[in-house]
């Protein structure tokens, strides 16, 4: 799975059939400090994300097509959550530099060994 | 499978419904003796590992042969926390 | 998937039994502007695609999927005809 941002959706008339009644966007792939990762790719939708949105991106395609929910399709990336929060320990990544899209862990989150509870206060 | 160590976490509210109640990590590659390599992984974590841990990690198809995976839109799981690397010096 | 323009088309007699009547498309991948990236490949197609027109193909085990039963052994297809982008952004007046 990757981070990717959706920049854009793609009108097509002329499909394969199980590409029907998904949205298809042009998701970019993104690196741990928010920058552009390779070039877009074609993903079919299975949450309704729109432009802008930071997105999970599966490209594997058992798990694409099952997102979307037909078995054996020439699908072979689908999005399949929409991020609302990324957290990162800095100390355990040796090269993260700036994260102008990734709201930065706050202090406490950088010392605690349990993810799970400082979610929980972000959450509140 | 590879190994890497866990550097943050995601949380997605609006996900796939299968998805719901898995924990999502994203691991940072690493060469045996610790190095980062390029690149990251979001992977779903089995085992509840923790920020910092040493994993190994399953991609591809074959990562929905782990424990409460089968026929998830998932394409990367973390399948173990690495206890100890040893390694052979005469290469 | 990734985003490709059509570009030209490959004719061979000789092939394998599974490609028997497919049309080989030659796709040059391009970016989110449409401006040329990477190498071209050839895909099979199964949209009916045009010399010029922006598509999407997918590649891998995939690429077979539309084809079925039939086996046909290709790891790139043709599987949308892209009509419009948009991007979220205005469009220039001119």
């Amino acid at each position: 799975m990757l981070i990717a941002r959706v920049v854009g959706d793609i009108t097509a008339t002329a499909k394969h059939p199980s590409h029907e009644g998904r949205k298809i966007l042009l998701v970019q792939p993104l690196d741990l400090d928010g920058s552009e990762r390779g070039n877009p790719v074609v993903a079919l939708d299975s949450v309704n994300a729109g432009i802008g949105d930071r997105v999970l991106l599966v490209q594997d395609g058992y798990a694409a097509f099952t997102a979307v929910g037909h078995k054996l399709a020439p699908i072979d990336s689908a999005v399949i959550g929409i991020i609302d929060q990324v957290e990162i320990v800095s100390d355990a990544v040796s090269k993260v530099v700036a994260q102008p899209d990734i709201p930065a862990a706050a202090g406490g989150a950088a010392n605690s060994p349990v993810p799970k509870k400082q979610n929980k206060k972000n959450r509140t | 499978m590879t190994l890497g160590r866990v550097v943050g976490t995601i949380v997605a509210t609006r996900k796939d419904p299968r998805l719901e109640g898995f924990k999502l990590l994203i691991v940072k590659p690493v060469t045996p003796d610790g190095k980062d390599e390029a690149g990251y992984l979001v992977a779903v974590d089995t085992v509840s590992a923790g920020f910092r841990e040493l994993v190994i990690t399953v991609a591809g198809s074959s990562a929905r042969m782990a424990d409460g995976c089968k026929d998830k839109p998932v394409d990367c799981v973390i399948v173990g926390i690495v206890d100890g690397i040893s390694i052979d010096d005469v290469r | 998937m990734q985003l490709g323009r059509v570009i030209g088309r490959v004719w061979a007699s000789v092939k394998n039994p599974g490609l028997t009547g497919q049309r080989l498309l030659i796709v040059q991948p391009v970016k989110a502007d449409l401006s040329p990236t990477g190498k071209s490949i050839v895909c099979t197609d199964c949209t009916g695609a045009g010399a010029g027109e922006i598509i999407y193909w997918v590649r891998g085990r995939e690429a077979s999927f539309p084809f079925t039963p039939a086996d046909v052994a290709s790891d790139a297809t043709i599987v949308g005809i892209v009509d419009e982008i948009n991007t979220g952004k205005k469009k220039d007046p001119s």
